[in-house]
């Protein structure tokens, strides 16, 4: 059951119904079974996985918490007979110990990830029947972000194994993110709530939204996209460009419509999921961008890796032994440098098990600190110019050539082969066919000037509502308007899905991209 | 009180006009697959027919229920449209009965080579005219394909907005009023393509009906006799599709055992007075105007010999009802002769669903 289905609406009104009809301190038990019923929809042998990641979670975490209650007991009884150093010691081994544990849970739950994911790479998934279950990678990445919290003392463990198994399973999240953190989420997810309409209108228009955007936007762009891609030989460079762009607004339409449709439906239930995306298109830099763009997924890379990693002793150590030799600049550099490859090469991989992702996300890390180098010069410059730097133009320079930035790098997700990307990046600057492009070409990308009509004004209202979001939330502002002026809105956005949206015998319903992650 | 009156105002604008678009993206079928429109027909002609027709093409091109009442006083009703398959056809008839009895229900079994759903095309032909009922629903149930939803049935307009870039001026014009395009849901074609060639059939590896088929022909035969109606099954004369021996052994055996009146027309076309190089319209699929009335002048002798059916002509007020039937019929065959004057195809008259949907 995908989000853009009549069964989800289906399922997603009768639990709303039921939510509110049961005891409050029920409800959460009914999102449980509700996040295990959805769950099935995707399979019902996919299930040993996810009761694997979240018993193995479950016991490690207490068994992480009672070694550090039972460190604080002895710590207490042996106050006086324990020297400073003893303690000290003490300490270190306890927390080794729950580094043992911590790193065994986290081989098992990465190595079903790895396996499952990479068993498709080495062609062993068929022979072995593994088949790569539903939104594992963000349950997986959920549930040992939280691990590594109680590890660090961030907040305690769950003891009550049906609410960590809610925390990893509830429905919304579960396809494309975004990932959440324990202590953040618990807060809402275990809470009794009331009825609330102003939750259900909002919960509401926010669903809509999104189906506007996966329906309208980019499940009609899906045929373009694809086209372009089926033949690198015949569609190369003003088409590059086209798909460049055309895949940029699907993917986000595609993804943030995912998301809205994933926060909508929790907060119809009284659940506030985090957003996962600040207008990442209005970024200047690569850096900015991925501070915009699936942000939930950068924000657990940076606590749970990038920072281990640059802080800990092994490259304090290298940092030292750099210094040394190689001089300040190379030894304040190289931890952030190696920690920021090895983060993007894991998001790489994360992505896919195939090296066109590698190199995706190896290019971006390389473009990221590229730009950190080349701050002086942008320094430099500023300093010699200071008023271009102030002007809209400027930002709106930036904003393009990041665009673009991005729009090629993305490419490499497009076609599996790296080879046939980096061909068809040189086809951009050679191959001269942009006035075939608009001579019919576009007409033959399985869109009909009537879709491309449709699209602009989609695509036209998506970015209106972007920029309305800067200040303030839209739905803030359209609730703040007179309630025909609320409602012919609403119901506007509605029949224009309705009509408009790719959905249906006639249209090939399209899984959300990121489901694949 | 103000914001509830307010939310109220909104909804019924709000159902109304989806009400409008539904109507406004659900095809016409007023200029081509008239077919279209013969389920729907039903609901607006009169409830009071001594013979009930069902089945798929073979009956509502090749049966004209005016012959019936002009040579024998016969009021029949055909509910039939495009490969209408063996389970619509069940709960066609089932529905039927929520409306009126008729003494006799003629079944053509040519639909029993299909055990499974073939194409949506032909479902939404049949399923989209039916009023919703339960019956409605578990034709749905029984017809769809995989790639289908039962909600797409009950709200069309999922199914047809895609229909946006194909509006035309017939989808306004016909909005709320569509012409009367059958006869008691038959459908006239008064051209003629001559049967040119008639091939075997290519071998079958199996000749048996399949399961779900016999299941719902079984349930016919059950609801037939509950409520007192006489079933009759009968193969239409066209000849094409290949109706096998085999097939029709099947058949024969059937009614037999569940002591039905079976009659396979093929072999009776000399009987019939039909000659396949003037009385069909497309090569041998479907009888043309003089075939259907052929054809349906040696049934009606069938039925009244077998069937002990009234003449009804002398009942004033029912013969009134039929003299604005005979009129349309005949104002039709006209303006069709018409046309084949005129233009020397039917212009007007569409092609039938097969050549548009295949």
């Amino acid at each position: 059951m995908h989000f853009a289905s009549f069964e989800f609406i289906l399922f997603l009104i009768i639990l709303v119904v039921l939510y509110y009809l049961i005891p409050r301190k029920w409800q959460w038990v009914l999102l449980l079974a509700a996040s295990y019923v959805f769950y099935s929809f995707a399979g019902v042998g996919n299930f040993a996985y996810i009761l694997i990641t979240t018993i193995t979670t479950w016991l490690v975490a207490i068994k992480m918490d009672k070694m550090r209650q039972h460190q604080s007991d002895y710590l207490a009884r042996m106050k006086k007979e324990m020297s400073r150093e003893d303690r000290k010691a003490y300490k270190a081994e306890i927390k080794a110990r729950q580094r043992k544990w911590l790193i065994a849970c986290l081989v098992v739950n990465f190595g079903i990830l790895a396996v499952l994911k990479y068993a498709g790479y080495f062609q062993i998934s068929s022979s072995l029947g593994l088949v790569l279950p539903l939104g594992i990678s963000f349950y997986t990445f959920q549930s040992m972000g939280y691990l590594i919290d109680v590890y660090r003392g961030t907040y305690e463990s769950e003891k009550n194994l049906a609410k960590l198994a809610l925390f990893i399973s509830f429905f919304p999240q579960l396809i494309q993110g975004p990932i959440s953190r324990f202590n953040q989420l618990k807060e809402t997810l275990f809470a009794e709530h009331t009825f609330d309409s102003k939750n259900i209108s909002y919960g509401l228009m926010r669903i809509l939204w999104g189906f506007f955007k996966k329906l309208v936007i980019a499940d009609r762009l899906f045929y373009a996209v694809s086209t372009i891609i089926s033949s690198p030989n015949e569609y190369q460079g003003a088409y590059i460009l086209a798909g460049m762009f055309f895949y940029a607004i699907e993917l986000y339409a595609d993804f943030t419509g995912g998301i809205d449709i994933a926060i909508g439906s929790a907060q119809l239930l009284g659940i506030r999921l985090n957003e996962n995306f600040q207008l990442p298109y209005f970024s200047k830099s690569i850096a900015e961008y991925w501070r915009r763009w699936h942000i939930t997924l950068g924000t657990w890379f940076k606590d749970y890796l990038f920072y281990p990693i640059s802080v800990s002793k092994t490259m304090l150590n290298l940092s030292k032994k750099a210094r040394k030799t190689l001089g300040d600049g190379v030894a304040k550099r190289l931890p952030i440098y190696i920690a920021s490859i090895i983060v993007w090469f894991t998001t790489g991989v994360w992505h896919g098990s195939s090296w066109n992702f590698i190199v995706w996300g190896l290019m971006n890390c390389f473009v990221i600190l590229v730009s950190q180098e080349c701050v002086p010069l942008y320094n430099k410059f500023h300093e010699r110019f200071p008023e271009a730097g102030r002007t809209g133009w400027y930002r709106l320079f930036q904003v393009v050539r990041t665009f673009w930035l991005m729009s090629f790098i993305r490419t490499l997700d497009l076609y599996p082969q790296v080879g046939t990307t980096f061909r068809l990046y040189a086809s951009v600057f050679t191959v001269w066919n942009l006035p075939e492009l608009f001579q019919g070409g576009l007409m033959q990308l399985g869109l009909t000037g009537a879709d491309y009509i449709v699209l602009a004004a989609a695509v036209g209202l998506m970015l209106f509502v972007s920029l309305k979001s800067r200040s303030e939330s839209f739905l803030e502002k359209v609730s703040s308007r007179p309630i025909v002026v609320r409602y012919a809105t609403y119901f506007a956005i509605f029949v224009f899905i309705l009509i408009f949206g790719a959905y249906g015998i006639g249209y090939d319903s399209n899984q959300f991209i990121y489901s694949r992650f | 009180m103000k914001k509830i009156l307010i939310n109220i105002t909104c909804i019924v604008l709000a159902v109304l006009f989806l009400a409008f678009l539904q109507k406004l993206f659900m095809p016409k079928y007023m200029s081509s697959i008239y077919e279209g429109n013969l389920i729907e027909e039903y609901y607006d002609s009169d409830k009071d027919h001594d013979v009930i027709f069902i089945g798929d093409c073979e009956v509502f091109s090749n049966v004209s229920p005016i012959v019936l009442w002009e040579k024998y006083g016969i009021t029949s009703y055909i509910r039939g449209s495009a490969q209408q398959l063996v389970w619509q056809s069940y709960y066609l008839f089932e529905e039927t009965l929520k409306y009126e009895k008729p003494d006799v229900v003629v079944f053509n079994v040519l639909a029993m080579k299909y055990n499974e759903p073939q194409k949506e095309a032909y479902n939404r032909l049949t399923l989209d005219g039916m009023k919703l009922s339960k019956s409605k629903i578990d034709a749905i149930r029984a017809s769809m394909l995989e790639e289908e939803s039962l909600i797409t049935y009950l709200f069309p307009i999922l199914r047809y907005h895609s229909r946006w870039s194909e509006l035309t001026w017939e989808d306004f014009r016909y909005l709320f009023n569509k012409r009367k395009v059958s006869h008691n849901g038959y459908l006239m074609r008064s051209d003629t393509k001559p049967v040119t060639v008639v091939p075997e059939g290519r071998k079958l590896p199996d000749y048996s009906f399949g399961e779900n088929a016999w299941y719902y022909l079984d349930k016919m035969t059950k609801l037939a006799r509950e409520n007192g109606i006489e079933l009759m099954l009968i193969k239409s004369p066209s000849i094409y599709p290949y109706w096998y021996e085999e097939w029709d052994e099947q058949i024969a055996q059937y009614a037999k055992e569940n002591d039905l009146l079976y009659v396979n027309f093929l072999p009776l076309a000399d009987q019939m007075n039909i000659d396949y190089s003037k009385d069909t319209y497309d090569g041998g699929l479907h009888m043309n105007l003089a075939g259907a009335e052929k054809f349906t002048a040696y049934l009606g002798k069938i039925l009244k010999e077998n069937y002990n059916l009234e003449d009804r002509r002398g009942d004033t007020k029912l013969a009134a009802v039929w003299q604005d039937k005979v009129e349309f019929y005949e104002w039709m065959k006209q303006d069709q002769a018409m046309e084949m004057e005129k233009y020397g195809y039917l212009k007007s008259y569409g092609a039938a669903a097969q050549a548009i949907i295949n």
